[in-house]
């Protein structure tokens, strides 16, 4: 099976300050990593891969920079990485994220397509409108495959903690929850081993996107501000001992249909 | 003598003679058929260096094998044990003088002959026949918790054992039949034997039988004693008995740097590493040719389990199985007769990976083994195997991240590594340089990540500074430049990661200029002293305060709070690892009015708080918590005050405490915050911080 998973570099931003700057973070003190949901998706497909058989290959749209987190998911085990990369893609909202897979993804072959299911800065957006624009079917927030030819059995949570299955046909495209596997450890070592793969740069000719489709220009979501809001009032504080405190605490949920 | 075997000496082959005879060669010829067989794995093993310091070699095996050194920390086994080697040492050599005078009668042992060497073998056997009846009834009577063999071993472990002990009461027998009913050299009669020993009243009980009788007595103990000898021989090394061959070379090639984690591969340098294709152990073939060589000498007494944390707690780890599941493996794999086959990943077949995470490298069993059979390393190695392949649980990946983007455990940012020391007043009384830019001193105060960054251990690092301070050290820290030790990163298999936070910190400390390094971390202090190479000597905090104390830079008060009782908890990598006991003690017993007692696991034998580093983010399969146990211990020993010298045994053992439900009952205390309280100010303090008098300790 041919497997495409499309990725992102996120900010880590679990223990980090936050300074604001306008319509976006400080970002010199941060540290990046791979969306947390997309390396659940990779770890999913190198799964299905070493169950029957195919490739794995792992996609992003940015800049250099963003060849740190493919390089990671090569380390993992991914076959092939593709980086799509142009001027023109900056300031791209999330129909122009689709805009340039789409393209990428009708230039080749694949049986699925993986996502996150959303960025921990994003807006989950990129996975259904992909779908959308290639028209395949689309499974959302899913924490089970299982493969039966060109059929899957794909389920998901429902809130309330019962489970939904669904069977879908090949090619479709799936948006990934976590907690579906352990992903794998990949420690300096691998990224290291994988130094010299040489990663695919393809620009907006090699993808043949339109330039008025994609960036900053086609951009019909603009963000306009960003900040931390003011924290609210009415979180009640506890001051009990441990015990009185558990105990009020499993009365606070009762009274709110919590237990049952 | 002749005479009385006529009736069966019809050709050579059958003779007497002919017939022990044809017992020594076919025994020998198996003997070294099997020994030539197990020691295959050995020859396509890894590479380990065990060939240099021969001096010191020997003087373990003088210590530890012939003297039995650590035998007695078991009393009664112990002295049985010695008590069996000594003889089977005595009886080896009348065993071979017998063997070869049933082919050359008239040799005779050179040394070990004459009366008196005859009534000393004839005690031994006596002494080992004995030793045998009592240890064959404590496996079968009394049943020791630590002999017994987990289910999925089955019963047969325990028949083997036995069995074994049976055939040496045997050859004992077989021994004293000989010497009972053996011929002086000059006139035919008896040769005398000791009194009230085995072959003593054997011959009592044979005084009846005619000369023939006592002949034919002779032979069939000359029989049963070579077909008993040979069968332990080829025996021994199916089993927990091998050591008897092995034990000499196991000590003599054992580890001798405490401390100390082995190479990925020994002979590789570190910047060809990239060029090792797999790191660590992931099949038999990958561990070294010692490591094999101690799974064959394991006798399986089960002591290490017995004083194994993790064990106690319930983890699903036993050193023991960890070396009983590698030979069963070696046995089946490398089978004495024919093909070997041996590819396996051993994580996932005979070990799991909770098995293998399980393990806090205290070191309580390494300190333990008799045989020095070790674990942490083959437990790392296991680990850097699990690593390579990406098997690490979810709950260490995090940290390991945070490790290697950030430099700490925590993910926290660089910047904020000296906040620590910048708190309102403890800045103006204590105000600490970076060394940095020019900045010098002569001493580093080593701070690492959890006394960096964590709130409750911060205090740690404030007290150690003031108690510097007061002992007029010239010192700094590196603030923002210092990384993670990387010590519990090595120990967890991620050999790359490490390397680079030693490579980082070493240049941040030579950079540094500074002449010594103290700190309050046991773990930073390990990996500084031993992982680390060419650093300026190190120092923990406990052997910086007792020079301080004995060459009166500081001075102590009188302990105000008189209801405490204290007993101090030596963290494994002070203690066992770097064998720092008596400095914390001395300093603690310099307070005067201190009240000290000590727990029954103290020393090097210190029960573990449950790991730190790394093994903090971990969660185990466990039944009870380590800290838990540990406290119990204090509280077992009439203590109500536990004083450690390690940020995460106080982090370990503050959480026990409120997990115990000890909380009104005890406290836990670091070693530099209790000197820090008691501390005779040489500078004057702010009022708040001059409250010493009335504060109770642990508060």
């Amino acid at each position: 099976m041919e497997i495409l998973v499309c990725v992102r570099r996120v900010p880590d931003t679990s223990e980090n300050e936050i300074e604001l700057e306008g319509t976006d973070i400080a970002r010199d003190e941060l540290v990046y990593s791979i969306n947390e949901p997309d390396n659940y998706a990779v770890e999913e497909a190198l799964q299905i891969r070493d169950r029957v058989g195919g490739t794995v290959t792992v996609v992003t749209v940015g800049g250099e920079d963003e060849e740190e987190v493919l390089r990671r998911e090569l380390a993992m085990g991914a076959n092939r990485a593709v980086l799509l990369s142009d001027e023109c893609f900056t300031g791209s909202d999330g129909r122009g994220i689709a805009t340039i897979l789409k393209k990428f993804v009708e230039k080749e072959k694949f049986d699925l397509i993986l996502t996150g299911v959303q960025a921990e800065d994003g807006a989950a957006q990129v996975g259904g409108m992909l779908a959308a624009m290639l028209d395949l079917p689309f499974a959302s927030l899913v924490n089970s495959i299982e493969v039966n030819g060109r059929k899957l059995k794909v389920s998901r949570e429902i809130e309330g903690g019962n489970k939904e299955v669904n069977e879908i046909e090949l090619p479709c495209v799936l948006s990934i929850q976590t907690g579906i596997n352990e992903p794998r450890y990949v420690g300096m070592r691998g990224i290291r081993q994988v130094a010299s793969v040489p990663i695919a740069t393809l620009g907006v000719s090699e993808v043949a996107a339109n330039t008025d489709s994609v960036g900053s220009k086609a951009a019909k979501v603009v963000r306009i501000d960003y900040f931390v809001p003011v924290q609210g009032h009415g979180a009640e504080i506890l001051r009990g001992s441990r015990e009185e405190n558990a105990e009020k605490v499993v009365e606070l949920i009762a009274a709110r249909g919590g237990l049952r | 003598m002749v005479g009385a075997f006529s009736a069966i000496s019809a050709s050579p082959l059958l003779s007497p003679e002919g017939l022990i005879a044809s017992i020594h060669v076919i025994g020998i010829i198996l003997f070294i058929y099997v020994i030539v067989r197990r020691m295959q794995p050995l020859l396509h093993a890894q590479s380990d260096c065990r060939f240099d310091r021969p001096v010191e070699r020997l003087k373990r095996v003088g210590k530890y094998w012939l003297g039995q050194w650590r035998h007695p920390r078991y009393r009664f086994a112990g002295l049985l044990h010695v008590l069996i080697f000594a003889g089977f040492l005595l009886l080896a050599a009348r065993a071979f003088s017998l063997l070869i005078k049933t082919v050359a009668q008239e040799f005779e042992m050179p040394v070990l002959s004459g009366r008196s060497y005859d009534i000393l073998t004839d005690y031994a056997a006596t002494a080992v026949f004995a030793c045998m009846i009592v240890a064959i009834v404590r496996r079968v009577v009394f049943k020791p918790a630590r002999y017994q063999a987990p289910a999925e071993f089955g019963k047969w472990r325990s028949v083997d054992a036995v069995i074994l002990l049976v055939a040496i009461a045997v050859l004992m027998l077989a021994d004293s039949v000989v010497a009972a009913t053996t011929l002086a050299k000059n006139d035919g009669s008896l040769q005398a034997v000791a009194m009230y020993s085995l072959p003593w009243l054997l011959r009592q009980l044979m005084q009846s039988n005619t000369a023939g009788g006592l002949a034919n007595a002779n032979f069939a103990g000359n029989v049963l004693h070579a077909v008993t000898f040979y069968f332990l021989l080829c025996y021994r090394p199916f089993g927990i008995q091998f050591h008897v061959e092995t034990s000499l070379f196991t000590i003599y090639f054992s580890k001798l740097d405490r401390g100390t984690v082995k190479p990925v591969r020994w002979g590789v340098r570190e910047e060809n590493l990239d060029q090792v294709k797999t790191f660590g152990v992931k099949t038999f073939q990958d561990f070294t040719w010692k490591h094999m060589l101690d799974f064959y000498s394991c006798a399986d007494c089960g002591r290490c389990a017995e004083q194994c944390p993790a064990h106690a707690a319930g983890r699903p780890l036993a050193p023991r199985s960890l070396t009983i599941k590698a030979r069963d493996y070696a046995f089946r794999h490398y089978p004495v007769f024919g093909k070997f086959n041996n590819s396996h990943a051993l994580v996932g077949t005979i070990y799991s990976e909770d098995e293998i995470w399980s393990c806090t490298t205290c070191g309580a069993c390494e300190e333990e083994c008799p045989l020095f059979v070790e674990y942490i390393d083959k437990i790392v190695d296991l680990r850097r195997g699990l690593i390579d392949d990406g098997k690490v649980p979810q709950s260490l990946q995090k940290p390991l991240k945070a490790l290697e983007s950030r430099g700490n455990l925590y993910g926290k940012l660089e910047k904020k590594r000296a906040d620590w020391a910048k708190t309102g007043e403890f800045k103006e009384e204590c105000p600490i340089r970076i060394l940095n830019n020019g900045t010098r001193a002569e001493t580093l105060y080593f701070v690492d990540s959890t006394i960096s960054y964590d709130e409750r251990m911060q205090a740690i690092g404030r007290a150690s500074a003031r108690i510097l301070q007061a002992s007029g050290e010239d010192f700094g820290i590196l603030g923002a430049a210092e990384k993670d030790s990387g010590h519990e990163v090595r120990r967890f298999g991620e050999e790359t990661l490490f390397i680079a936070l030693r490579d980082h910190n070493t240049d941040a400390i030579h950079r540094s200029g500074v002449k010594r390094i103290i700190t309050s971390d046991p773990h930073a202090f390990n990996a500084l002293r031993h992982d680390y190479k060419d650093l300026p000597p190190v120092e923990h905090i406990t052997e910086a305060v007792a020079r301080a104390v004995s060459e009166r830079r500081i001075h102590l008060r009188p302990l105000s709070d008189d209801t405490r009782v204290f007993a101090y908890h030596d963290p494994c990598y002070l203690g066992r690892h770097n064998q720092v006991y008596e400095d914390p003690r001395a300093v603690l017993d310099a307070i005067p009015g201190l009240k000290r007692v000590e727990m029954k696991h103290s020393k090097d034998r210190s029960f573990c708080c449950g790991g730190g580093g790394l093994m903090l983010f971990y969660e185990p399969k466990e039944e009870r918590r380590i800290g838990v146990l540990r406290v119990r211990m204090a509280a077992e020993a009439g203590a109500n005050a536990i004083v450690t010298a390690c940020p995460f045994c106080l982090a370990n053992l503050e959480d026990a405490i409120k997990t115990a439900g000890l909380k009104e009952k005890m406290t836990a205390i670091d070693f530099a915050e209790l000197v820090d309280q008691q501390l005779v100010p040489k500078i004057p303090r702010k009022d708040s911080e001059m409250q010493y008098e009335t504060a109770s300790v642990g508060d």
